[in-house]
């Protein structure tokens, strides 16, 4: 780090003398990488800024190697196989329960709708994942934490914090059973 | 801009008449935020009205810097070191022990160490320090060498100090008679000399080292 040295005396006032006297070339790594002169330590070698915005843009652009990974190649290998979740007579209209799909996931919301229409999305908010609350003769989802809503038909956010829609658990009825087939995408 | 080579600090503690009118100019200097960093030592208080202005002497080495563990104190190409830098410091106190001059002050008000930065917003335009300007017997002088060779002709300027086994070679000039010969001044050697009149100890070291030798039949206790 330090500047081109000479091992002429230093002059009182130009360069700070190490404790032992010695030239400023003999001194240990670690007092060459701390100098106690102001303009040492601001002095940046030409070598030490290549090597700073070399390493610097290149972590960068793993950064961004990584993301093109994922969006291409890190998709789910299997399909979803098709679970019961609910029978229908277990829920009134308008009535909730959670569940988890596929096994082992986050906290599912099924809410009946109709005779035989029902929804399921994530029930974490897409703003800060507390549980949001059905609120059925509204057509909302309501996240009591910030104040978020959601549409119940869609999933999508309509008012408050969150910026993104409810993951989408897709339902199907078969004769008295809801199951659970398949999740969309968070992303839209 | 570096403080001009020509000028330099002289403090003559033998000219110094108490009257601390450096302490109150040294507080309105611009970067020295309110706070004054010259401390008037007495001498011996009870005997003698020596006083003695303690400035930064802005070792070439300087042992505050050397003992900073976050590379905080920095000294400027002029060889003015100055106050622990703001988002550096992290208030250990190392310097303000370390310093064989008894300099820097930790402001625990700011969690920063100050010390004397030689006015470095005056200095390095080729003013006076604030204290040097104010100073009415000019115990503290600011000036060419000439200047004070001509104005002190009895008095010759040092800046080699001698601490145990450490030399240290200052930036800031003190005045002794011109007839002492030697260029070191050796600040310990008087360290266990006993006081005028009064003979109390308060260093545990040295009654330590007093008592090992009494045990050993060196020196009677």
């Amino acid at each position: 780090m330090s500047h081109t040295t000479t091992d002429a005396p230093v002059p009182v006032g130009t360069r700070s003398v190490p404790p032992d006297g010695a030239s400023p070339r003999k001194q240990p790594r670690w007092r060459r990488d701390f100098p106690i002169d102001w303009q040492e330590d601001d002095y940046v070698s030409r070598r030490d800024l290549i090597k700073y915005v070399v390493l610097t843009s290149g972590a960068f652009v793993v950064g961004q190697l990584c993301v093109v990974y994922k969006s291409l190649f890190a998709r789910r290998a299997t399909a979803f196989e098709a679970s019961a979740v609910a029978s229908v007579n277990e829920l009134a209209v308008g009535g909730a329960k959670t569940f988890a799909y596929p096994p082992g996931s986050t906290p599912r919301l099924l809410v009946r709708t109709g005779a035989r229409a029902f929804v399921a999305y994530d029930q974490q908010c897409t703003h800060l994942q507390c549980p949001v609350i059905p609120v059925v003769e509204q057509g909302k989802l309501h996240c009591p934490c910030h104040n978020g809503w959601f549409d119940l038909r869609t999933g999508d956010a309509i008012a408050g914090p969150p910026q993104r829609r409810l993951p989408r658990v897709l339902v199907e009825v078969r004769a008295d059973t809801v199951y659970a087939t398949g999740v969309e995408d968070a992303a839209t | 801009m570096p403080v001009p080579e020509m000028l330099e600090f002289f403090v003559d503690p033998g000219r110094c008449i108490g009257c601390q009118a450096c302490i109150q100019a040294c507080s309105e200097c611009d970067t020295h935020k309110g706070q004054s960093m010259i401390q008037l030592d007495y001498v011996d208080r009870a005997r003698s009205t020596q006083t003695l202005p303690v400035i930064c002497m802005h070792c070439d080495s300087p042992t505050c810097a050397e003992v900073c563990p976050a590379d905080a104190i920095k000294r400027t190409e002029d060889g003015v070191v100055q106050t622990a830098r703001k988002p550096r410091c992290i208030a250990c106190n190392n310097c303000v022990l370390a310093c064989p001059f008894g300099v820097p002050k930790m402001s625990t008000r700011m969690n920063l160490m100050m010390k004397c930065d030689m006015c470095y917003d005056r200095t390095s335009i080729g003013l006076k320090p604030m204290c040097a300007s104010v100073c009415p017997s000019q115990a503290l002088a600011f000036g060419t060498r000439a200047e004070l060779a001509k104005l002190r002709p009895g008095s010759k300027p040092v800046n080699t100090f001698q601490f145990g086994r450490q030399t240290i070679r200052t930036k800031v000039n003190v005045m002794v008679p011109m007839g002492v010969r030697r260029e070191i001044v050796d600040v310990t050697a008087a360290m266990y000399e006993p006081t005028i009149g009064r003979d109390i100890l308060d260093d545990a070291f040295f009654e330590e080292a007093l008592f090992e030798e009494a045990s050993l039949g060196v020196r009677e206790p």
